[in-house]
């Protein structure tokens, strides 16, 4: 169900929260970087997963392909199981007591949840950005950024190490804000600056997909809209699932759309529909989405 | 519908009015807290103007340094000074990290009713008259060493089973508070659980931990019981906890206090003494909490 990406993106200036369909989809349809420093942006393919938590059925049956150096968006009203199916991708929602996964879950082809793989591991692989900028209270912005290397015992020299916390700051566009106080401690930035440093963080370690959670719901507009253009430009070298709130968002942002709902409180939610952005915003084929996007509810 | 009724004066406190009552009331309650409050700190302040009144006499360089003189008494507590600091320190060796490892467990691995067990009875622990420890450290090392024993280190034993349930129940408050974002920003980043916990949660703990422990070590500096009974009374300085009795400042007041030398009010002098310098050691100990704890907290937003 998911037909051609068109890059939904409209200039910053004229944007602001407009109905998105009347962006046009213009841009073609970006190659995708193979051998970008040698490693690939890889596909995500989900297959009839449940998600548990204990007895409780928190989300039902989907399955779901995410592209690579795509962006898809999740949405979907609250609770209706979004983020529990984001963090099921890094094999984070089992670190939650009680929490279960059944159904298959695939990084390239090889299952995640298979006896014998590490979460680790996964979690190298898919790096997650989170709904509140998190940086770690105790150290410098250098060591938060540098974390990914330190906290996993990989020894990397010294000179290595700048290259990288400096290409990451550079990637998440906040190398010129902080290079003067990379010894500071990273919780001393603004909102916006915190989320771009958690970002720099989670891409220094080259994972190849990137899972965001509402990266901007506690930011400011001008904040966000600097998020999106970073993801914009970060989908070239990575896959990028982001959960959002914000319908206008997921239109600007995002290629693919994937919108989730619960029938009914005490339901499980369900992945209704998926389809490129474009035609999930102006001419979806259920009648909840397009509820959904009409702001009928939700 | 009823007629409007006009809005009552408000500048007019009439005697018997309601604002005059409610000032009252104010008042008469806050005198009592007030007076309840100094109650409550007349002993304290008592206490401390007794200690440092008979103590301060008695402190002098020879008390600091020297050590008793044979029978007839008098020297000084130099013997008393360093078998504290020695048992002190063995005790803070045993303790911290067994009560922070234990800790650790109680908060990030453990789970449903084994947990809640260890937490009744560490509970439990907490609340052992400190005699029973020092019979229990008596009791262990005369199975291993037979009866006769006195060691520094059996004084050692018993403390840290007071310090431990202390250390355990102030380390887990202090690692219940690092919010799990954090533990799951280091998740995300592919760490496994136990360097997230040494190298995300425990640094971000540290000060907390910190004055943790040295409010522990305050608590148990001043123990005398258990150390009658397994480190003993002894005349010489001993820095080595495996071997033979080591004195320690409580007992060394005790001993002064109960077998005055030939001068007694030298000896009572002596013992105000010692007790002055322990309420010292603690106030050092708590004001370098509070400065470690400044030092190294982290916001947390």
């Amino acid at each position: 169900m998911d037909g051609p990406a068109g890059a939904t993106r409209a200039e910053p200036e004229t944007t602001k929260p407009q109905m998105p369909s009347s962006h046009p989809a213009t841009a073609p349809e970006p190659a995708p970087k193979v051998e970008a420093e040698g490693r690939r942006a890889k596909t995500i393919e989900v297959r009839d997963v449940n998600l548990f938590y204990g007895d409780f059925h928190a989300v039902e049956d989907v399955s779901v392909k995410i592209e690579p150096n795509k962006v898809t968006a999740l949405i979907g009203s609250s609770g209706c199981g979004k983020t529990t199916f984001l963090r099921s991708l890094n094999r984070m929602h089992e670190l939650t007591p009680g929490a279960r996964v059944e159904g298959s879950i695939e990084l390239d082809g090889q299952d995640i949840y298979a006896k014998g793989v590490d979460p680790v591991q996964v979690r190298r692989l898919v790096g997650m950005v989170f709904q509140s900028p998190n940086p770690f209270p105790t150290m410098s912005v250098y060591e938060n950024v540098a974390a990914g290397l330190n906290l996993n015992g990989s020894r990397v020299k010294k000179g290595e190490k700048d290259e990288i916390v400096e290409r990451s700051l550079r990637g998440a566009h906040l190398w010129d804000e902080v290079k003067d106080r990379l010894d500071r401690p990273g919780s001393g930035l603004s909102g916006g600056q915190q989320q771009r440093l958690c970002i720099a963080r989670a891409i220094a370690v080259e994972p190849e997909v990137l899972l965001m959670d509402e990266p901007c719901s506690a930011l400011d507009p001008v904040a966000t809209l600097a998020i999106e253009d970073l993801i914009g430009e970060l989908k070239s070298r990575y896959t990028i699932a982001i959960v959002t709130h914000n319908m206008q968002q997921a239109a600007r942002a995002s290629d693919v759309t994937a919108f989730f709902n619960l029938e009914q409180t005490g339901k499980p939610g369900r992945l209704v529909e998926i389809g490129a952005t474009e035609t999930i915003f102006t001419s979806p084929s259920e009648q909840a989405t397009e509820d959904y996007v009409s702001g009928r509810f939700g | 519908m009823q007629a409007p009724v006009d809005t009552p004066p408000l500048l007019a406190a009439p005697r018997g009015g309601p604002l005059w009552r409610r000032k009252l009331v104010n008042r008469v309650m806050t005198g009592l807290i007030v007076l309840a409050f100094v109650v409550a700190l007349i002993p304290l302040f008592s206490l401390l103007f007794e200690v440092v009144k008979r103590g301060l006499p008695g402190l002098d360089w020879e008390f600091l340094t020297g050590t008793p003189r044979g029978v007839v008494g008098g020297g000084g507590a130099a013997h008393a000074i360093v078998g504290t600091v020695v048992i002190t320190g063995v005790t803070a060796i045993i303790s911290v990290p067994v009560g922070i490892l234990a800790a650790i467990y109680l908060t990030e691995y453990g789970e449903g009713r084994l947990r809640r067990w260890l937490t009744f009875f560490v509970d439990v622990m907490t609340g052992i008259p400190s005699i029973v420890a020092g019979l229990f450290a008596f009791a262990l090392f005369a199975i291993f060493l037979g009866p006769g024993i006195r060691l520094g280190l059996m004084g050692a034993v018993a403390l840290s089973v007071l310090m431990i349930p202390i250390v355990i129940r102030s380390s887990e408050e202090v690692l219940k508070i690092v919010p799990n974002h954090l533990r799951e920003a280091s998740y995300a980043l592919g760490t496994s659980k136990w360097r997230t916990i040494v190298k995300v949660v425990l640094p971000t703990a540290f000060a907390g931990l910190v004055t943790g422990v040295m409010i522990a070590v305050a608590r148990i500096v001043g123990e005398t019981a258990p150390l009658l009974v397994t480190t003993g009374i002894v005349d010489s300085i001993n820095t080595n906890p495996f071997e033979g009795r080591m004195q320690n400042l409580a007992v060394y007041a005790y001993s002064e206090y109960r077998t005055p030398g030939v001068m007694k009010q030298a000896s009572y002098d002596r013992a105000w003494a010692a007790a002055l310098t322990l309420i010292a050691i603690v106030m050092i100990l708590n004001v370098v909490a509070r400065l470690v704890y400044r030092r190294y907290k982290t916001e947390i937003r």
